[in-house]
């Protein structure tokens, strides 16, 4: 990368008009010009505070799900050529004071694939005993399957060089992906860093997993992480 | 001929109307009506030849013929509820691409007109 590298924000938000003011406030704050929110069809008025902030925003007209929010984000990350593209979560429990420890592997050109695991240094908010649970069984599925420890597998906090953006851009599930886009891109070959990252509780607004979505999600991610080990690379 | 044989013709050449009338308003697609009129057309050639039905059974050791119906319907449902699933996954997936485009499109032209 011999010009300036580019770095794009890709935040992905249902719902989240309340706490995705003060993190957009802090990133303008701290220099980060290019965001981009995708508001996965909210109906609680995100877009307009994002439009108010200033900042780039994709409406989708209907929702699709985290997976295709993101999705959208990488998208438009290969149309504009960016170098790297950072996911970060709209609910404020993705602190920006990480990004440079995020994106610093990529840019010394030790890994394609960063992500923020709060499991590493166990501090800051861990998440219930049940999530853990939860975490933990697709960990140990993730290392029977990579023979690699991933510690903190549903991490949505992550850094991508566009490489991997554009592997992503078409291998990326609706719902959840973020487990089993780690199967995938360890089969093709990516190099996968985690750096320790502190968490924060969320700020407003509710999870959108929980109760019997919760069974779903375990089951889901499991299952869509048996296929992708045994699919044939594209 | 037994009565269930009659009804059953008359119900099957129902069915076969039904799906040609659908079709010819294009309110089904000619490669899913392709399917519903081989069933149809099963039915109508199993009511005419009720014979055929106790030879099948025969044929696979069933003993009462009538179950072999079932078996047979039991099956086409799964064939038909899979090859629905296929269509759908289908279209749930260019169904995302077209939003995810819709999205980016809508993005490019706030962008192009705030440019002005």
């Amino acid at each position: 990368m011999s010009h300036p590298i580019t770095m794009l924000i890709v935040i992905p938000a249902f719902n989240e008009a309340e706490s995705i003011g003060p993190l957009l406030e802090r990133l303008q704050k701290e220099g980060h010009a290019d965001v981009l929110v995708v508001d996965d069809g909210s109906t609680d008025g995100t877009g307009e505070t994002v439009r108010k902030a200033g900042v780039s925003l994709i409406s989708l007209p209907i929702n699709l799900g985290i997976g295709g929010a993101v999705q959208t984000g990488f998208l438009y990350a290969l149309e504009n050529h960016y170098d790297i593209a950072v996911q970060m979560d709209g609910d404020g429990q993705h602190d920006s004071a990480y990004l440079e420890d995020l994106i610093r592997p990529i840019l010394q050109d030790q890994a394609d694939v960063v992500i923020g695991s709060r499991f590493i240094e166990k501090t800051g908010f861990q998440s219930s005993f049940p999530r853990r649970t939860g975490i933990k069984i697709l960990q140990f599925l993730n290392y029977l399957l990579t023979g690699r420890q991933f510690t903190d597998c549903t991490s949505g906090f992550r850094a991508y060089h566009s490489k991997a953006v554009s592997f992503l851009s078409e291998n990326y599930s609706v719902d959840f992906p973020e487990p089993e886009a780690l199967i995938a891109m360890s089969k093709k070959g990516f190099r996968i860093l985690e750096v320790p990252v502190v968490m924060k509780g969320r700020a407003a607004g509710t999870s959108s997993i929980h109760g019997l979505k919760s069974f779903y999600y375990v089951s889901k991610v499991f299952i869509s992480i048996v296929f992708e080990y045994f699919r044939r690379s594209t | 001929m037994s009565t269930i044989a009659i009804i059953s013709m008359i119900v099957s050449a129902g069915l076969l109307v039904f799906i040609v009338a659908l079709t010819r308003q294009r309110k089904i697609r000619e490669q899913y009506a392709l399917i519903w009129l081989a069933v149809g057309f099963l039915i109508l050639v199993f009511s005419i030849f009720n014979k055929l039905l106790d030879f099948l059974a025969r044929l696979a050791g069933i003993y009462y013929a009538p179950s072999v119906l079932i078996v047979l319907m039991v099956f086409f449902g799964m064939v038909l509820g899979i090859h629905f699933t296929l269509v759908i996954s289908k279209l749930a997936e260019d169904n995302k691409k077209l939003i995810q485009e819709i999205g980016l499109l809508k993005n490019r032209i706030e962008t192009l007109e705030k440019g002005r």
